[in-house]
């Protein structure tokens, strides 16, 4: 690397991006490297990742492997953790766990990858072992200069949290950090409340998910999301299962199924990824346990892949949200 | 009497019966799976569920038509679906309306206490004393061990039966008799039985069978209606497959403890990571077999199974790394038995192929006898 210019990081647009992305930039910015992100997912970075990776693998990662494509020649290293466990009570999906084996194993001639374990059962302390190691990785001896990266990203990480938990949307809430101008729809009385829940790597993708959260947007609807609460609490609302569900993004979204039915909402939508193991299961245990029960709450779920198209999408969601209102006219 | 009933997996449902009947209970064994199973389970599972899921759904709809009021189960810690599996069933079954009660066994490791509370619950039920609970486990166990001994004599004897099909027929043979035998003293004379019979099928010792390594998702190893009798078939072709899953060895490493050390260092290199299910032993054992020099691995799993995807991707560089070729076989409800039948042909005659190819070029290979280590035969 010749001298003088940032180290850059590459950080694709996909998975934990929407969960972790402001800690790591705050984190590597503070240490003097550059973090490059891909572009908006597009039907060519998709069609790479499609090509590329396994031909069973869900939607998600396959388009990870096309994030990483699109930024393997621009940056010096490529972030890529191994997640495993981030708090005490779950554990990510297998494939988050076998994700850079699996990216190096189909992928060629990439950069070096910063793959180290996030696992808070053997190494506690959320990202500060990882941080730790990435210090030592990049020759950063120092101390003090680690651990006020490391504050800085926290910062960061809670600024956005808090706009998260104000109603907006991962996206905006990354576009007000950046400074940027970001207008949140006000919640009015009279709309239909409607939860929207699913990974949020398949729910905020604009390619994969068609766009749903802007068409949502244009309905008379207040939009209802798991990030808008603090994952403590959605884990206190899966408590009642016989078994509690182990995959860090799906008891989020279970619990979240369970506050918002218990707030009242009018409707529920799961949007599914495509191929994913778990949500099959999700999916039909938060049907059961939605349509049962004392306030039985209508629920639609959503699994879009590219047949689905735009229209198809569209129909549905007017379609579910013609029969909430139709609903609240009766009762 | 209570009715009780439990998972069919490979030949485990011998031993489940046994002991089940041996708590004084009335054991509603699970039927063979079959199109009809398998059927019913897909109609009531989620489309996208594993294979195993819709079987065991299958199986325990057919079980409580038959009048089943308990299930058996075991749970799972990983991070893979196995560990939802009960508490979905169950929610399924009840808004299907069937009344029954299920009790799901984690690993002791992961919490004892629960454990514990459920092992009473079914030893209250069965108005057994501890001591007497212990013995019907251990027979149980003990036989496991016999189905075990058992299966693996008859995938090493057949690649040189004369006739074709007439170990799988003597095997069968054996597992009515095993079934029979209940004290000590029956499973002992059994043993001596079954080894006699299978000894008996008529072999041609001077083949050189081909050397296959079975790796995958466990539920597809060891039940043959799903894997379209993967291994009658390669033994009938004249391959001997190893497999290093077993009833025994399950029951130890996945359901009481952790699971096998020496396989995940193996995998480390390409799979540095436990990913639930059997995904990184598939990877591990992959990797030991090429080491051994055996001709080739077979690589069976559900389709959409979670670790055997992480598997997937991995193995093919390994394929490439360590020269050694590798088939994989995803199984769903639509797989067809010609289609398996077809490709593990063809899959069989390019190993042989590549092993005439080596002869020439003077490498050794394995020598008839030859035993991997894996698996205890
Ligand atoms: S949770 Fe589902 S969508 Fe996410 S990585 Fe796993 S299989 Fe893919
Ligand atoms: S190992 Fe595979 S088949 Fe078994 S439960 Fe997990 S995902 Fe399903």
């Amino acid at each position: 690397m010749e001298r003088g210019r940032k180290l850059r990081i590459g950080f694709p647009r996909a998975l934990f991006y929407y969960s972790y992305f402001p800690f790591w930039q705050g984190f590597f910015n503070r240490l003097g490297m550059e973090v490059v992100v891909s572009p908006p997912t597009t039907k060519g970075i998709l069609d790479d990742g499609t090509r590329e990776a396994e031909a069973e693998a869900c939607i998600p990662v396959k388009l990870y492997h096309g994030h990483v494509l699109a930024l393997k020649d621009k940056v010096d290293l490529l972030f890529i953790p191994r997640l495993v466990r981030i708090d005490r009570r779950s554990t990510f999906c297998p494939k988050f766990l076998g994700l850079p084996d699996m990216v190096r194993a189909s992928l060629p001639d990439l950069p070096p990858i910063l793959d180290l374990k996030v696992d808070e059962r053997t190494s506690p302390g959320e990202w500060w072992p990882t941080c730790r190691a990435i210090g030592e990785l990049l020759g950063i001896d120092s101390f003090l200069r680690l651990w006020s990266a490391y504050r800085e990203g926290k910062q960061h990480q809670k600024a956005y949290e808090k706009l998260l938990y104000k109603g907006y949307l991962p996206e905006e809430a990354l576009a007000a950090l950046r400074g940027e101008e970001v207008e949140v729809p006000p919640r009015i009385k009279e709309n239909l409340n409607l939860a929207v829940l699913g990974y949020p790597y398949q729910v905020y993708d604009g390619y994969i998910s068609w766009d749903i959260i802007g068409k949502l947007r244009k309905m008379p609807i207040n939009l209802w999301t798991m990030e808008m609460v603090p994952p403590s609490k959605l884990y206190r609302f899966c408590k009642h299962l016989p078994k509690q569900p182990f995959w860090h993004y799906s008891v989020l979204v279970l619990g979240a199924a369970y506050y918002y039915q218990q707030q009242g909402v009018d409707g529920v939508i799961h949007v599914a990824a495509f191929a994913c193991g778990p949500d099959a299961m999700v999916n039909k245990i938060m049907e059961i346990d939605l349509s049962q029960g004392s306030n039985p709450t209508p629920f639609m779920s959503l699994s879009v892949d590219e047949q689905t198209g735009d229209a198809g999408v569209a129909t549905r969601l007017e379609a579910f949200v013609d029969m909430l209102l139709q609903r609240r006219r009766k009762g | 009497m209570r009715k009780v009933t439990f998972p069919h997996m490979g030949y485990s449902h011998i031993a489940f019966k046994q002991l089940i009947e041996d708590m004084g209970f009335e054991a509603i064994t699970p039927c063979h799976p079959n199109r009809y199973t398998l059927d019913l389970g897909v109609r009531y599972s989620p489309e996208h569920a594993c294979i195993p899921f819709k079987i065991l759904m299958g199986n325990y709809i057919e079980a409580l038509e038959r009048g089943a009021e308990i299930i058996i189960t075991s749970g799972g810690v990983g991070p893979c679906r196995a560990g939802l599996y009960g508490m979905t069933h169950e929610k399924i079954l009840k808004s299907l309306g069937y009344d029954f009660r299920i009790v799901v066994f984690d690993p002791p490791l992961v919490n004892l206490w629960d454990f514990y509370w459920k092992l009473r619950f079914m030893v209250r039920e069965a108005r057994l004393s501890w001591r007497a609970f212990i013995d019907v486990i251990k027979r149980a166990w003990d036989k496991l061990k016999l189905l075990d001994e058992m299966e693996i004599k008859a995938i090493n004897l057949r690649p040189y039966e004369v006739e074709k099909g007439s170990t799988t027929r003597a095997f069968h043979q054996c597992l009515q008799i095993i079934d029979r035998a209940r004290t000590r003293k029956e499973m002992e004379e059994a043993r001596r039985e079954c080894h006699r019979i299978l000894e008996k099928v008529p072999k041609d010792r001077s083949r050189r069978p081909l050397k296959v390594g079975l790796v995958g998702e466990i539920y597809c190893l060891l039940e043959p209606f799903i894997n379209l009798e993967v291994e009658r078939t390669l033994g009938e072709l004249g391959a001997l497959a190893c497999r290093g899953v077993f009833l025994t060895g399950y029951t130890q490493t996945d359901v009481l403890g952790k699971g096998n050390h020496n396989v995940r260092l193996l995998a480390a290199p390409y799979l540095n990571q436990f990913v639930g299910g059997h995904g990184q032993n598939s990877v591990g054992e992959t990797i030991f077999y090429a080491k051994k020099g055996f001709d080739g691995v077979i690589h069976v799993a559900p389709f959409g199974c979670l670790p055997e995807i992480v598997a997937k991707g991995v193995l093919p560089k390994i394929s490439r790394d360590l020269d050694i070729p590798i088939l994989t076989l995803t199984l769903d409800e639509q797989t067809g038995r010609a289609g398996v039948q077809t490709r593990l042909e063809a899959f069989v005659d390019l190993l042989y192929q590549k092993r005439r190819a080596k002869e020439v070029k003077g490498f050794g290979t394995l020598l008839p006898g030859y035993r991997c280590g894996l698996c205890q035969h």
